[in-house]
């Protein structure tokens, strides 16, 4: 979001899916639309039907890729390289829009410079796609009026993912796909309130509606909504803090509905950071890995037993509805989080959720007008200001909301890890259409259990042939942090040199060999490049692979589920 | 059975769905048939995102840790004990010695409570989730 944040002055998705049907060209870079936003790619997939062109950019031979006209398959970490030589064929042929570059644009002379390096041909040499196929994108995605562009996390999760962002935006702006219908620059937020966390301001520099903390008025603005004096200065991020409390500064935490320990790169690291703190408070709904190490653990809620909104990935904030009694003896969080504050001398006040969003909404400008009794329909979109505003269903329109977009000069670097001799592979990780991230919630699923219920490894048929693995055999992977043991997946979908785990499974954490380099301004950290080696391991003569899934047992529990809920005091 | 309106919990799509009620217990899905994001249809996640809610592994009491083992307590003796914990900390080590890590999983209103817990209460800019994840 730094990286959006810098071009246009606000990180969000510009444009909505409702528009992404009537498309012409739907441009996708490091996003597996298909099977993480399944209904996304519905849109996507409709305007194909009605003749849109779709060019996926990936390594990965994903099902987006599998239905795309071009796929260009850049090597892991070139997508600088892949967008400058794009913009570079952009520029050469004149397919500028000069009229809005001059209005609405600034520094794009210094972009220029840095972009007329880039040749097709120099493009080619670095991301290994073919320079007849860049400039064929490049034309493709510049003459045709609506042409959307989507990214996701393979561009964000790089040493360089502010780099990537920024990229595309200058993509964006260079040939005025913003501010109008059916364009735009559009990243696809993973989880279902994503963008409502970054919105409320949790995050270490801004307060809700990205009011910057270091920002006098507007400390001063929740200063006196609030009756307490706030901190000016920025606070830390997740990976700071893990790091800090390695170093014995940090002493305590209290971490909501989080499963650091399986989602964090290095994972060792962040489990050495945990032991050394003093407290941990882990507020959840189910036993996690982080929870194990907490002094205590608090029951929360589901989405199911709580009114609230999510905000989702076109900044449309909806309504969630509580459907059943809070099961068992469980608080939803933010009674929980208003009780203990009135133990500590601050009482919150709160009785119902939606005060709490009446506070935001005075507080917050660009929550303005959101108010759960005119959220029913379908929601609303944000921007909302008051409360007689329609909500924006594309933002940018007149002008930016920084005012002016800035082209960012970027030069091309490559990942922080690069292969060598001991760890010759590039492992990416990702996630399967059937889980969601660390499985606390869909491994209690039966049927999303049964679909794919173990860790995999997908090599390429070329390497596994010369490290002599066939699929369904166990490989070691290993890199400079530590190893796992996965079952072999041999397939073309990754190409040579490339071997991709997903993240979700605890018997075999792939985050315990990722690279913790992280990006130097969003603190994103590189979960799609990182060097390791392939080992087959050879099993014991006699030895039986046990199953895991057992759909008996699984039923069983389901039947003798219910119990009566406790209520709490 | 009833029905009632709601948002997926999985992906940053946010389509819209009904929960099927009856007895007190969700037995069902479907899918919210004008929602401008779905059109009537879900993914293999949303048709089951019912099924964790109810699920035996849910947490059901406050757990301590005491002597090295997590105990059963009540909520007025853990959220007592983190008041005490955390004011301690505070006053020796000063606010910023205390992180706070909320959820992209719980609600708008939920983030907007932690914030102001961890800024106004706690008195730190500490707080942060997992959006790079």
């Amino acid at each position: 979001m730094a990286g959006l944040a810098s071009a246009f002055g606000s990180g969000a998705m510009t444009n909505s899916i409702s528009e992404i049907a009537d498309a012409r060209v739907i441009f996708v870079v490091g996003s597996n639309t298909t099977e993480q936003h399944p209904m996304i790619a519905m849109h996507m997939l409709e305007a194909v039907d009605r003749g849109a062109t779709l060019i996926v950019a990936d390594p990965r031979k994903t099902q987006i890729a599998a239905f795309a006209h071009t796929h260009l398959r850049q090597r892991s970490g070139t997508d600088v390289a892949l967008l400058n030589g794009i913009m570079n064929v952009i520029i050469g042929e004149g397919l500028v829009d000069i009229n809005f570059v001059r209005r609405r644009t600034e520094n794009f002379d210094e972009f220029e410079k840095v972009v007329k390096r880039c040749t097709p041909e120099v493009a080619e040499k670095i991301t290994g796609v073919p320079a007849s196929d860049i400039q064929r994108v490049a034309r493709i995605y510049a003459t045709e009026k609506r042409s959307m562009l989507f990214y996701s996390m393979g561009i964000t999760q790089h040493v360089t993912g502010v780099d990537n962002v920024r990229s595309c935006a200058n993509l964006v702006m260079l040939t005025a796909h913003i501010g109008q219908p059916m364009t735009g620059l559009n990243p696809l937020r993973g989880q279902n309130n994503v963008q409502g966390a970054c919105d409320m301001g949790a995050l270490p520099d801004v307060y809700s509606g990205y009011q910057k903390v270091a920002d006098a008025r507007a400390r001063k603005k929740f200063e006196s909504a609030w009756r307490r004096k706030l901190p000016s200065a920025r606070g830390m991020t997740m990976i700071d803090m893990f790091d800090s409390a390695r170093e014995g500064r940090l002493k305590a935490m209290y971490i909501v509905g989080e499963n650091p320990v399986m989602s964090d790169p290095d994972t060792s690291h962040v489990v050495e950071a945990i032991r050394k703190l003093d407290f941990l408070v882990v507020q959840d709904i189910f036993m996690s890995e982080t929870a194990e190490l907490a002094d205590v653990i608090l029951p929360a809620v589901t989405f199911a037993e709580k009114d609230g909104t999510f905000t989702n990935t076109e900044r449309r904030v909806q309504k969630v509805r509580k459907a059943v009694r809070p099961m068992y003896g469980a608080m939803p969080d933010w009674k929980i989080i208003a009780e203990l504050s009135k133990k500590m001398g601050y009482d919150m006040g709160y009785r119902a959720a939606h005060e709490i969003m009446e506070e935001a909404a005075l507080l917050t400008p660009v929550y303005g007008g959101i108010l759960h009794h005119r959220l029913d329909d379908f929601g609303l979109q944000w921007p909302c200001p008051d409360a007689d505003h329609p909500g924006t269903p594309f933002m940018h329109r007149k002008k930016f909301a920084k005012g002016l977009g800035t082209f960012n000069p970027i030069e091309f670097t490559p990942p922080d890890e690069t292969t060598d001799m001991t760890y010759p592979f590039i492992l990416t990780t990702g996630r399967l259409y059937f889980r969601y991230h660390t499985a606390t919630m869909c491994r209690r699923t039966a049927t999303l259990e049964r679909e794919e219920p173990e860790c995999f490894v997908e090599i390429n048929p070329k390497d596994a042939g010369r490290i002599g693995v066939r699929s369904g055999n166990s490989v070691k992977a290993v890199s400079r942090r530590g190893e796992i043991v996965v079952k072999a997946l041999v397939t073309d979908r990754t190409p040579e040199g490339i071997v991709f785990i997903p993240f979700h499974f605890r018997e075999a954490a792939v985050n315990l060999i990722t690279s913790p380099a992280v990006d130097p301004v969003a603190k994103i950290p590189e979960f799609k490049v990182c060097a390791i080696n392939l080992v087959p391991v050879i099993p014991k003569p006699g030895e039986r692979p046990k199953n895991r899934y057992n759909r008996k047992e699984d039923l069983k529990i389901l039947n003798e589920l219910y119990e009566e809920p406790e209520v709490p005091s | 059975m009833e029905k009632v309106s709601t948002i997926c919990p999985y992906c940053g799509c946010g389509c819209g769905l009904y929960l099927h009620v009856e007895n007190g217990l969700i037995t069902g899905v479907s899918p919210s048939a004008h929602h401008p994001v779905n059109h009537g249809s879900l993914c293999v996640k949303g048709w089951n995102c019912h099924e964790f809610v109810q699920h035996p592994d849910r947490l059901k009491y406050p757990l301590v840790r005491k002597d090295g083992i997590l105990q059963k307590s009540s909520w007025e003796d853990a959220l007592d004990l983190i008041a005490s914990r955390l004011s301690g900390t505070k006053e020796k080590y000063g606010p910023d010695a205390i992180g706070i890590l909320s959820s992209a999983k719980c609600t708008n209103e939920e983030n907007f409570v932690m914030m102001k817990f961890a800024r106004a209460v706690i008195g730190t800019n500490n707080i942060d989730h997992c959006a790079r994840l």
